[in-house]
């Protein structure tokens, strides 16, 4: 299809071409959501390119894992935010499902086609990153968006959350809570059949800001001792269970490790509603007054509102609108001669930042209130 | 009763037997024996190496309920493995109409009762698809499914824009449409309503299998469709509705999910369709149609919630989970093989 659009591509107005070319990069995509498939011509048409020729308007490539998660939809509404307010015409695709490589590979390769200046992508494997090689040898600028690639230098830079950071921030929190009491707890993990640096990361964060490991083991979850001393006292860690980031599949590890052990008092989980299925578990056994659960996204609903009922004791809230509406500027700035933003310390990526959300703060632990985190979710 | 019953047998078959033949003929004859054999096998080897925590009445309790679901997904499944079809749909079906109930309830207001009639009326449209396919066009289940596995979870998708209706919008606990995630304490064990109702389904289910007109041309139809044609059978109709009942199945445990996970998502149950042709298959139903138990069937959903838990808490890597399922199966389809040689 790629191919097709470019041969067209020499004997009609770049203007033409590049409306065929997003249709077509539409039709590739081939997502679910209609308002994409709707939005992405109209946002290649609207600035008109008078001009002619790839000088006239910037255009960019926003390239999603799937629009199926409320994450990355607010990346795309953002960065149509951020496109018309900088004057860029956007083109949206997303793979089929997390892992759909092939989808991400035939938009990057139609931004090429189509005379993009620049990628925005959140890569969904590593097979993306021979096109993201040949685009940047084409002369556009690639930046990934909340997942580094691998190799980090695939990209021009990478806008994302410290996922150690975000697990840290809630370890830290739980810690303060259990003041010195034994901690009894249950890691609801992403996966336990694939290893991910999100999964690893807050996992293990976690696990630090506890006081239990010392620093990320990438190779999987699990290799902290069982047993052993946490900053304030005993701990033991009872299960890592998967849950796919879901609600039933959090009540399900919830539940084994219940069955593992019924005196736990700290659940970790990977997300908000791995935490709202781990809470029904809980509450079926009877065993869930004086339990704490932490969380990582701090997603508007129904992430903050469980924090706000007091189902999730605190949550790492995540910014991919931040991450959508930078990556869209730093392109901006290549584009115009300016130099983009540094990666930021000790990282292989610009860090968006992480807030810990709670309305029961911890001294020494920075945190903002439920209400505060309302006010800036997913924007 | 066996002993008589395999007496009649060697006179009819007028050939002597040794101890395993005789073995291959009970198994025959009740399919669901080796998986219960199974079932009770690794209950024993999961307690002694489950730290004190497997053989437990609450543990019992918690694996009926993870159970729950799969188990009702799986009875539409065995109707249509017993036709000699195959449906790779069933979760993405299931979701389909679980989400129709929960968004015209919160959207639109609809009662629960009538909202979970309208989700039946959707299952049972699904399963017509399928079954019209299959007959009218004449497509193989598998490829319909597999298209409809596809489709049905972009609908899906589409229909709740990928958003988790929560507990709340769903009228809380107390509502009709989470009934089925209600706890019942059987001391210390506890279950839900949805349990009990799946239960229910596989009573009724068994019975319209093996005592009714019906049952027995469903049987007949998977077992050699030629001479169910030729004994008067119309095929096409038993085939279409297979799907239809499987539709209605569909719904239902749709309705049980509501209860287990006390919301509704486009992102649930996503091991669901693999793992009901896994629980057929163990149970010892035949993937050439024809023959099988559905009580076989629920036995061999249980093993599979046992298998998950028990590795579980024997704290093997998990790594290891799939290798002990798909062994399973690949026993269980040689056994399979070996038992038919019967009467052939």
């Amino acid at each position: 299809m790629t191919a097709m659009t470019s041969r067209r591509g020499v004997i009609r107005t770049a203007v033409t071409v590049g409306l065929a070319a997003s249709l077509a990069l539409a039709a590739c995509g081939s997502d679910t959501k209609s308002s994409t498939a709707t939005n992405a011509p109209g946002a290649t048409t609207a600035p008109g390119g008078t001009t002619g020729g790839s000088g006239g308007t910037v255009g960019v490539s926003l390239i999603l894992k799937n629009l199926s998660n409320a994450f990355f939809v607010s990346m795309q509404k953002s960065a149509e935010a951020a496109a018309s307010k900088i004057g860029v015409s956007l083109t949206v695709a997303a793979g089929k499902e997390d892992g759909d490589t092939a989808t991400q590979i035939s938009a990057i390769e139609a931004a090429v086609a189509k005379g993009d200046k620049g990628i925005l992508i959140t890569p969904t494997g590593d097979a993306v990153v021979p096109a993201l090689d040949a685009a940047r040898k084409a002369g556009l600028l690639v930046i990934a968006l909340d997942t580094p690639p691998n190799p980090a230098t695939a990209v021009d830079i990478t806008f994302a959350t410290d996922n150690y950071n975000a697990g840290q921030l809630i370890g830290q929190w739980a810690a303060g809570q259990l003041a010195g009491k034994k901690a009894t707890i249950a890691m609801l993990d992403l996966f336990n059949d694939q290893v991910v640096s999100v999964d690893t990361g807050r996992d293990q964060g976690f696990l630090n800001g506890m006081g239990i490991v010392k620093a990320e083991d990438k190779t999987g979850n699990g290799k902290e001792p069982a047993t052993g001393k946490y900053s304030g006292g005993d701990y033991e860690v009872a299960c890592h269970e998967p849950t796919k980031g879901a609600v039933d599949g959090g009540k399900s590890a919830m539940e084994t490790c219940l069955a593992k052990n019924p005196n736990i008092n700290v659940v970790y989980t990977i997300n908000e509603p791995a935490a709202q299925g781990a809470e029904d578990a809980l509450k079926a056994a009877g065993k869930d007054a004086g339990v704490l659960i932490v969380s990582v996204d701090g997603g508007c609903k129904p992430g903050l509102e469980l924090v706000a009922s007091g189902v999730i004791g605190a949550t790492a809230q995540q910014y991919p609108g931040k991450m959508a509406t930078l990556g869209m500027q730093a392109i901006k700035d290549l584009a115009d001669g300016k130099p983009a933003p540094a990666v930021s310390p000790g990282l292989d990526f610009y860090n968006t930042g992480v807030a810990l959300v709670t309305d029961k703060a911890v001294a020494g632990v920075d945190s903002i209130s439920v209400a505060d985190g309302q006010k800036i979710c997913w924007g | 009763m066996e002993a008589i019953d395999a007496s009649s047998v060697t006179a009819s078959f007028d050939q002597p037997r040794g101890p395993l033949a005789r073995v291959q003929h009970i198994l025959h004859k009740y399919p669901a024996v080796s998986p219960a054999l199974v079932l009770v096998l690794s209950g024993v080897v999961f307690s002694l190496l489950g730290k004190g925590r497997f053989d437990r009445f609450d543990t019992f309790g918690i694996i009926l309920q993870q159970t729950a679901v799969l188990a009702a997904v799986a009875i539409g499944q065995t109707v249509i493995i017993l036709t000699a079809g195959v449906d790779l749909a069933v979760g993405t079906a299931m979701l389909l109409t679980h989400l129709v109930v929960a968004k015209v309830a919160v959207d639109h207001g609809v009662p629960g009762f009538l909202a979970l009639l309208l989700g039946v009326v959707v299952g049972v449209s699904l399963g017509a698809f399928h079954g019209g396919l299959v007959t009218k066009i004449g497509l193989p289940p598998f490829i319909v499914t597999l298209g409809t596995f596809y489709i049905f979870n972009s609908l899906g998708l589409v229909y709740s824009k990928a958003q988790t209706i929560s507990k709340e919008e769903l009228g809380g606990e107390h509502s009709l449409l989470l009934w089925t995630g209600r706890q019942i304490s059987l001391g210390s064990m506890k279950i839900t309503t949805g349990v009990l109702l799946v239960l229910a389904m596989y009573i009724v289910f068994a019975f319209i299998l093996a005592n009714t007109a019906w049952g027995r041309h469903v049987y007949a139809t998977g077992d050699d469709r030629e001479a169910a044609r030729l004994a008067g059978i119309n095929v096409n109709r038993v085939l279409l509705s297979v799907y239809m009942v499987a539709g209605l199945i569909y719904a239902i445990a749709g309705w049980v999910q509501l209860g287990r996970s006390l919301s509704a998502s486009s992102n649930a149950a996503t091991d669901i369709n693999l793992e009901s042709i896994t629980a057929v298959v163990i149970g010892g139903t035949s993937l050439f149609g024809g023959r099988g138990r559905l009580w076989g069937t629920l036995i061999g959903a249980l093993i599979v919630t046992v298998f998950k838990i028990g590795l579980s808490l024997a704290g093997v890597n998990p790594y290891y989970q799939n290798f002990a399922i798909g062994a399973l199966i690949l026993v269980a389809v040689t056994l399979d093989q070996w038992i038919r040689r019967v009467g052939k």
